[in-house]
């Protein structure tokens, strides 16, 4: 039987950290075995051999400076490759493809901008960054993909985001890596890297019941959401077209970026960032009576309004993600002038 | 053995052990040498039941399916394996047993400065573990020992409040015991120990015992906020109810990271103790492995953030607790190195506790380096919540502060008993410790660079032959601890009578008599050199 000694890598960046990983280790095993053989050496050399009771040595100052200093000079190139891979692969880059998956006990649910769902699986294609906005419906859970060497806490109340680019078709154990109750280890998935021809044919064959900006829109209308946000004039609540990535001027002076974590929050605690010119308590929280799933489609369907995007259809298409750019779209061009709003 | 066949011929003195007799005197003891025993004998019994969840943990993952227990069991399982361990085993190991024994005679003290709080805080812990084990009887806990939200306020259906009130009590007990030596450090040293001459054991356990003070109110506010939120669903931590998970993190972290050097500075300051005994000269840097003892005891406060790299904390908060990650480090290197060059030049032997203080350097530098990877941004990403930490901190907890116990328990086992243990079963053992561990361990670090994340019942298949080696070389470290279990108890009927000083070392500690009397000393001493000052007045060997 075969012992497994290293994990596969799908992505230029876990080879980057598999090199980080080595020098790491080469390091740390000549530390410790520079060590083990002075000791080693001493223990046989300086044996006891009867009664002599040798002379004590109180220290050296140049000797503890010397060995304070060199080490964490070392230590010092860790942090700051380490550093380094953490800042680079920190933000996504804008024209990321967006995937959206929802932890909850225990399954992964992945939703795509075209509106294919699925369980536990997640398909991407190979050469294109892949945005994953990370939601929880109850517990924390971790997002984890080894073979690409990331991994990203799915925390309640937030959004969290990873991204990655795979270059190697092959299918890679997603695992949830915090613990969260009963099955969390059978919290585990596959992702599957596929060529983008692929990945097109992959798309084209699921996604019946409309986009995900299409399936916002039918919620938007179910909650009653348009009831007051209307689209082409103000209702009692604030119209929502070109509202996303634009900065909102809150009741309090203060101006927010409108982004996920700012949409979600004002479905579910509408009191907490009011925009300057409404009251209070109008709208009632949807805590509760709606899914983080359902969040994330009003969320797509709100991106879709933004503006240079026709609405309902725009986030995602059928044909999406890889020739809509649908993310990039949005911010391209709501961001420049989204103050004159 | 023949020393089997002899019965100890000599006329019984009077020692602390037989001084009195009868349960009250025991459990109405204000003796600290008395109340490091009870210590002693109630740790030992948490550790045997924290290794049992440990051989069911192993058992269970031989194989890759959930096949020996359901998935509910098992998470109790390693949650209380934890707990036990964590809170009822290590925290109070190396201060309540060796420290309350040792201290106070090793300043030449009669005795801690509260000798009734030292009793209290016994019976805190007793209280505390009883808790503990009542959540255990009733039917465990499935959060994990870290007690993450809302997890653990709001999904588990366990008895988490039972153990978290035990947690949160057996915190006081160690206030106190931190409390306790502040004071008697500061207030009772005899007449010329100056700060100067102090034994690099009770630094190691002076500067434990400020974290011990400062530290744990803050984990025992956490666990009171969990059990507020849980009982009454004030929103603290759980988002549906308006509280934040994260900030559980941080509070938790604040204290259980400064925890680790609870668990891990007494065990160095044995390392000290044990490296000048058997090279038989002073230690290197005296004044280098004090102030490191106090510089981790400082700089440990500043450094819990790396815990918590990808609960999508800010990346600049990541870059300080990275760097200060690598400073903290600096310290535990300063001892390595300054142990290693006190066997300079020195006279080695190889009896039991010297073992165990080589096996603890090894380890705890392989602890220490890897320790470095998790703190290291870009590869905490890939190896945080994996099987690499548990390899990481069980070199750290097992292979550096349960050997330096072990080391601890020969050195000082003459002491506490006035009896001797047979040395080669003693070197077997600590043998059998060390390839044991090694054999459990190593292979988890490779688990964890491949992906398999801790805390799962099931695994995938490839993970099972290194799975195998894990579980193969817990049976032979549970071996290892069980050895000395026996020998030890054998000793204290059929043991050689160990004399004043079987090893020949230097500390107060060994001027009296082996077991001391209550008072320890008859007369209280003057000390006139530094610690471990073996060439000037070596004495005679006994025993």
């Amino acid at each position: 039987m075969q012992i497994p000694l290293w994990p596969e890598a799908a992505s230029a960046v876990a080879v980057d950290i598999d090199h980080l990983y080595i020098y790491l280790t080469l390091v740390s095993v000549v530390m410790s075995l520079l060590i083990f053989a002075v000791i080693f050496v001493f223990a046989i050399k300086y044996r006891r051999r009867g009664d002599e009771v040798p002379q004590p040595i109180h220290g050296s100052l140049r000797l503890e400076i010397g060995w304070s200093i060199v080490p964490f000079l070392v230590m010092l190139t860790f942090f700051w490759w380490g550093a380094k891979i953490y800042f680079l692969n920190a933000v996504p880059p804008p024209d990321a493809i967006d995937v959206y998956s929802v932890g909850k006990q225990w399954m992964w649910k992945i939703q795509y901008p075209g509106g294919q769902r699925e369980i536990n699986e997640l398909h991407v294609p190979t050469g294109r960054p892949v945005k994953v906005t990370l939601a929880s419906e109850d517990v924390i859970h971790s997002f984890f993909i080894p073979a690409l060497r990331i991994k990203h806490d799915v925390v309640p109340g937030h959004y969290d985001t990873m991204w990655f680019t795979a270059d190697k078709p092959g299918r890679y154990h997603l695992f949830c890596a915090e613990y969260c109750g009963t099955e969390h280890s059978g919290m585990v998935g596959w992702v599957t890297v596929m060529t983008p021809a692929d990945y097109q044919n992959w798309l084209a064959g699921g996604g019946s019941s409309g986009t995900m900006a299409q399936q916002g829109e039918r919620l938007f209308e179910q909650l009653g959401c348009s009831g007051c946000h209307l689209l082409d004039r103000q209702g009692r609540g604030p119209m929502l077209r070109g509202v996303y990535g634009s900065r909102v001027q809150l009741a309090g002076g203060q101006p927010v970026p409108a982004d996920d974590a700012y949409i979600r929050e004002s479905i579910l605690n509408p009191n907490a960032k009011l925009v300057t010119g409404y009251r209070p308590n109008v709208m009632p929280s949807f805590q509760g009576q709606i899914t983080e799933e359902g969040i994330l489609q009003l969320v797509v369907y709100i991106k879709s309004l933004a503006i240079g995007n026709a609405p309902g259809a725009p986030a995602a298409s059928a044909q999406p993600a890889i020739l809509a750019r649908p993310a990039t779209v949005a911010r391209r061009s709501t961001q420049p002038d989204g103050g004159k709003q | 053995m023949s020393t089997a066949l002899q019965e100890p011929q000599t006329t019984e003195t009077v020692n602390y052990l037989n001084a009195e007799y009868g349960w009250k005197s025991w459990l109405f003891t204000t003796d600290h040498k008395r109340i490091a025993v009870l210590y002693l004998i109630s740790i030992s019994v948490m550790f045997a039941l924290g290794g049992v969840f440990a051989m069911l943990i192993r058992l269970e993952l031989l194989t890759p399916q959930g096949d020996l227990v359901n998935s509910d069991t098992y998470n109790k399982i390693f949650t209380m394996h934890g707990v036990t361990m964590i809170f009822f085993f290590l925290i109070p190991s190396i201060p309540a047993t060796f420290g309350n024994f040792l201290v106070p005679m090793m300043i030449g003290a009669k005795d801690l400065a509260f000798p009734r709080i030292n009793l209290l805080s016994w019976y805190i812990y007793i209280v505390g573990a009883l808790f503990a084990l009542a959540a255990i009887v009733m039917g465990g806990v499935d959060t994990g020992w870290t007690f993450y939200t809302p997890f653990s306020t709001t999904y588990s259906n366990t008895f988490v409040i039972t153990a978290a009130v035990g947690v949160f009590i057996a915190g006081f007990s160690s206030i106190l015991t931190g409390l306790n030596f502040i004071v008697t450090v500061h207030k009772m040293r005899a007449p010329g120990m100056t700060w100067g001459r102090l034994p690099l054991f009770v630094w190691a356990n002076y500067a434990t015992a400020l974290i011990q003070v400062l530290g744990t109110p803050v984990v025992a506010i956490t666990l009171a906020l969990v059990g507020l939120e849980r009982a009454f669903h004030i929103g603290i931590f759980d988002p549906a109810i308006g509280g934040d998970p994260i900030l559980f993190q941080h509070m938790f972290w604040f204290y259980s990271h400064p925890a680790v050097y609870i668990m891990i500075l007494p065990g160095m300051g044995v390392i000290s103790e044990l490296v000048t005994c058997f090279s038989r000269k002073g230690i290197f840097g005296y004044s280098f492995i004090a102030g490191s003892s106090l510089g981790i005891a400082i700089i440990g406060f500043l450094v819990w953030g790396h815990h918590m790299f990808v609960t999508g904390m800010s990346m600049y908060a990541g870059l300080y607790f990275s760097f200060l990650t690598m400073v903290v480090a600096v310290p535990s290197a300063i001892k390595v190195f300054n142990w290693t060059a006190t066997m300079f030049r020195g006279s080695i032997s190889y009896e039991t506790p010297m073992l165990y203080a080589f096996g603890f350097i090894g380890l705890f530098t392989i602890g220490g380096l890897t320790g470095l990877f998790l703190g290291t941004l870009g590869m905490d990403v890939h190896l945080t919540d994996t099987y690499f930490v548990v390899a990481h901190f069980h070199y750290v907890m097992v292979g550096g502060m349960v050997l330096a116990y072990l080391g601890a328990l020969h050195f000082w086992w003459p002491k506490i008993t006035g009896k001797m243990y047979p040395d080669g079963w003693g070197k077997f053992s600590a043998l059998l410790v060390f390839v044991g561990f090694n054999l459990t361990f190593f292979p988890q670090f490779i688990l964890g660079y491949l992906g398999q994340p801790r805390r799962y019942h099931a695994y995938a298949p490839e993970f099972q032959v290194l799975n195998v080696m894990s579980t193969a070389g817990a049976s032979v470290l549970g071996l290892g601890f069980l050895i000395p279990l026996i020998y030890l108890l054998w000793s204290l009927r059929y043991g050689k009578d160990a004399g004043n000083n079987p090893w020949g070392a230097k500390g107060l500690e060994w001027t009296t008599q082996s077991p001391p009397t209550t008072f320890n000393f008859d007369v209280t001493p003057i000390v006139t050199e530094e610690a471990y000052a073996y060439a000037k007045h070596e004495e005679a060997h006994v025993g």
